[in-house]
C-alpha cells in the first residue's frame, strides 16, 4: 500500500523539483518540523497516560515515609531512596493475597471458557439454521444490548438468593437454597452475554453456507458441523469474544461486593476493601493494587494486537 | 407430450416440498438445541431480573425480612421525586457527569485517533500506552487517584511546580465544590483511550482515494477533515456517544471506592443511590423503583441520541 503510493506520486515529485527547487524543500522541512510537533504532542499525551502507573509501581517499593518525602519532587516517579519488596510481604501478612488470586483467574477462566462455547452455539443457531422462532428469539437479544446491569443487579441479589443450589454436607448430596457466597455466583449469570452472542451471529454468517451443505450430504450432524467447520474457521471472532470477556470478569466488583461475604470466596477486586483502615498504609495499598494490575498488563502487552483489533470489531459492527 | 411437463413439474416440487419439510424439522430441533444453554441463562440472568426489579419496584420488599413484600402502587416512584432530596442531587450529579464526560472523553478520544492514524516510527507504543488506562481496573486506577488526590499528595505537588506555587490546589475529594471535578478528569483519563480505539477503526474505513482527490483539489488539512473526514465517521460517532452515554450515567465504582457519595452528597450518582438503598439499606422496593427510573432514562436518552445523530443524514 504503501509502496505503491510512493511509487506512483515520485514522478510527480521530480517534475516539481525540476521546476523549482525552493518550494520543494521548505515543504519537506514544514513536513519534518510537523512530525517534530507531532512526535512532542504523542509525548505529552503519552506522559498523562503513564505518569498515574508508573507513580504507582515506584510507590510500592517505598515506604510511606519515603513516598511522602519523595512526592515534591522528580523522585515520585524514581525508584531512589528507600527501595524494597517490604510492602509486597506485608501485603501477603495482610490478606490472603494468593486465595484471592485463585479465586479470579478460576471465576474470569470459566467465564471467559463457558462464555465462548455457549454464546457461540447460540450464534450458530441463529445465524445458520433456519427454525421457527429465530427473528423473534434474535429481536429480543438485540434488545436485552439495552440493559444496563446496574439497573438489575439490586433485584438480581434478591433473585439469587432464591435459587436452588447443591451442597455437600459431610460426604452427602444435598439440595439447598441460595446462592449467596458461592463461586457459581459469581460465574453463571455472566456466561450467556447478548452481546457475544450478537458478535458470533454476524461473524458466522460471513462464512459461506456452501459449506454446511456439502457436509450435510455427506452426513453431518448440525453440531458436527458447528465443531469441525466454523469453529475451526471463526479464530478472530473467538479471540474477540474473549478479550471483550475476560476484562469485566477480572474486573468484577459491585457484583462480588455484594453477594460473596466469605472472604475465602472473593475476588482480587473486592481484596482492596482490606486495606483501608483508620491509618491507610499507601505503600502496602499500591503493592497490592500493582499485583493485581500486573497479570493484566502482562496479557494486554502479548495480545495487544488482538485486544486492539477485538475493541475496534465491536465498534465497527456494533 | 404438452402434458407430461406439468405433472412432472408437480411432482417435483412436492417431492422437494416434503424433504424440505423433514430437514426443517430437524434444523428447527437442533437450533433449539444449540440456543437452549444460552437461553435457558439469558431468561434466568436477564429476563427474569428485568421483570423482577420491574413488579419490585412497586412493592416495599426488603432484602432480609419476615414479612412478604406488599404492593404499595407508585409510593416509591412518588418517594424518589417528592421525598428524597438525596435522589434528586444524585440524578444532577449524574447529569453534570454525563454532560462533561461525554463531549470531552469522545472528542479527546477523536483528536487521539487523528493523531494516531498514521504510518510513522513508533505510532503502536502510542497506541499500547493511551490504551493501558482502558485495561487497568477501574476500582485500581480509583484508589491510586484517590492517594494522588490527597491535600499533600502527588497532584497538588504536581499543580505547585508547574506554576511555581502560585496556585496551591485543594482538598480535591473533601471539598464539595472539587470532588464531582475530580472524579471527572479521572474517569476521562481511564477510558479515552478505548474511545481512541473505536474511532481509529472508523477512520480506517474511510478510503484513502478520498483523502488524494481532497489533496488534488487543494484542501487544507482542517477542509479534509471537515469535508471528508467527519462525514466518514457518522456511523462511527453514533456508537461512540451512546456508549459513553450509557457508561456515564452508570457512574458507580469510582464513586463507591473513592468518596461513598460524599462530602455532602456532591458525588452521589443514580446508580450508587441505588445500590446504597437497596443493598446497604436493604430497601430493595424502592431501589428497584430506582433502577427503573435510571433504565428509563438511559433508553430515552439513547433513543433521543440515536434520532438526533440520524437525522442530519
Amino acid at each position: 500500500m504503501t509502496a505503491t503510493r510512493t511509487l506512483t506520486t515520485a514522478p510527480a515529485e521530480s517534475r516539481r523539483t525540476a521546476r523549482s527547487i525552493a518550494p520543494e524543500r521548505s515543504a519537506k522541512a514544514q513536513r519534518r518540523w510537523g512530525k517534530v510537533f507531532l512526535y512532542i504532542a504523542l509525548s505529552l499525551f503519552g506522559i498523562i497516560f503513564l505518569f498515574p502507573l508508573v507513580f504507582m509501581f515506584v510507590s510500592s517499593l517505598k515506604p510511606d515515609s519515603q513516598i511522602l518525602q519523595d512526592i515534591d519532587s522528580v523522585a515520585a516517579f524514581l525508584p531512589v531512596g528507600d527501595i524494597s519488596l517490604d510492602n509486597y510481604f506485608g501485603v501477603f501478612d495482610r490478606v490472603p493475597v494468593a486465595q484471592f488470586m485463585f479465586n479470579s483467574v478460576l471465576v474470569t477462566v470459566l467465564t471467559v471458557g463457558l462464555g465462548l462455547i455457549v454464546n457461540s452455539m447460540a450464534g450458530f443457531a441463529l445465524s445458520r439454521l433456519a427454525w421457527k422462532g429465530r427473528i423473534v428469539v434474535l429481536a429480543v437479544i438485540i434488545a436485552t444490548l439495552i440493559v444496563p446491569f446496574e439497573t438489575i443487579a439490586v433485584p438480581m441479589v434478591y433473585w439469587v438468593a432464591q435459587l436452588p443450589t447443591l451442597v455437600m454436607e459431610g460426604g452427602v448430596l444435598k439440595y439447598d437454597f441460595g446462592w449467596l457466597n458461592t463461586y457459581q455466583v459469581q460465574i453463571v449469570p455472566f456466561i450467556a452475554n447478548a452481546f457475544s452472542i450478537f458478535l458470533f451471529t454476524q461473524y458466522f454468517s460471513t462464512i459461506p453456507k456452501s459449506l454446511d451443505e456439502a457436509a450435510r450430504i455427506d452426513g453431518a450432524s448440525w453440531f458436527t458441523i458447528y465443531r469441525r467447520i466454523l469453529v475451526p474457521l471463526s479464530g478472530p471472532a473467538f479471540a474477540t469474544v474473549a478479550i471483550l470477556t475476560f476484562l469485566p470478569a477480572w474486573n468484577q466488583y459491585l457484583w462480588p461486593l455484594m453477594v460473596v461475604q466469605k472472604e475465602e470466596l472473593r475476588p482480587v477486586m473486592v481484596g482492596v476493601q482490606y486495606f483501608f483502615q483508620l491509618n491507610t498504609a499507601w505503600g502496602e495499598v499500591m503493592a497490592y493494587t500493582s499485583l493485581i494490575t500486573i497479570p493484566v498488563l502482562i496479557v494486554f502487552l502479548v495480545f495487544q494486537r488482538a485486544f486492539v483489533s477485538s475493541i475496534a470489531a465491536s465498534g465497527v459492527k456494533g | 407430450m404438452t402434458v407430461t411437463p406439468p405433472t412432472v413439474a408437480a411432482e417435483e416440487p412436492r417431492r422437494a416440498y416434503r424433504r424440505f419439510r423433514s430437514t426443517k424439522g430437524r434444523e428447527t430441533w437442533a437450533g433449539l438445541g444449540m440456543i437452549a444453554p444460552a437461553g435457558i441463562l439469558l431468561v434466568l440472568f436477564l429476563i427474569i431480573p428485568v421483570i423482577l426489579a420491574f413488579a419490585l419496584s412497586f412493592t416495599n420488599a426488603r432484602l432480609i425480612s419476615p414479612n412478604p413484600p406488599r404492593f404499595v402502587g407508585m409510593d416509591n416512584f412518588l418517594r424518589a421525586f417528592t421525598a428524597d432530596p438525596v435522589f434528586l442531587q444524585s440524578v444532577g450529579n449524574t447529569a453534570v457527569f454525563a454532560l462533561v464526560v461525554v463531549p470531552v472523553q469522545a472528542g479527546l478520544g477523536l483528536l487521539l485517533a487523528v493523531l494516531v492514524n498514521r504510518r510513522m516510527r513508533g505510532i503502536t507504543a502510542f497506541r499500547v500506552i493511551f490504551f493501558i488506562p482502558v485495561v487497568t481496573s477501574i476500582v485500581v486506577v480509583s484508589i491510586l487517584w484517590k492517594f494522588m488526590y490527597q491535600n499533600d499528595g502527588l497532584i497538588n505537588s504536581m499543580i505547585d511546580a508547574i506554576t511555581f506555587g502560585a496556585w496551591q490546589g485543594a482538598d480535591w475529594l473533601n471539598d464539595p465544590n472539587t470532588a464531582l471535578g475530580a472524579i471527572i478528569v479521572m474517569s476521562i483519563w481511564q477510558a479515552v483511550g478505548f474511545h481512541m480505539i473505536i474511532w481509529l477503526a472508523g477512520l480506517q474505513t474511510i478510503p484513502e482515494e478520498l483523502y488524494e482527490a481532497a489533496k488534488m483539489d487543494g484542501a487544507s488539512p482542517w477542509r479534509q477533515f471537515t469535508s471528508v473526514t467527519w462525514p466518514g465517521l457518522r456511523p462511527t460517532m453514533v456508537f461512540v456517544l451512546v456508549t459513553i452515554t450509557i457508561a456515564a450515567l452508570g457512574l458507580f465504582v469510582q464513586i463507591s471506592v473513592m468518596t461513598q457519595g460524599g462530602p455532602v452528597n456532591s458525588t452521589s450518582t443514580i446508580v450508587f443511590h441505588a445500590v446504597r438503598k437497596g443493598y446497604a439499606q436493604q430497601e430493595i422496593g424502592y431501589a428497584a423503583a430506582i433502577s427503573l427510573i435510571f433504565f428509563i432514562a438511559v433508553l430515552v436518552i439513547a433513543l433521543i441520541q440515536r434520532r438526533l445523530t440520524r437525522e442530519k443524514d
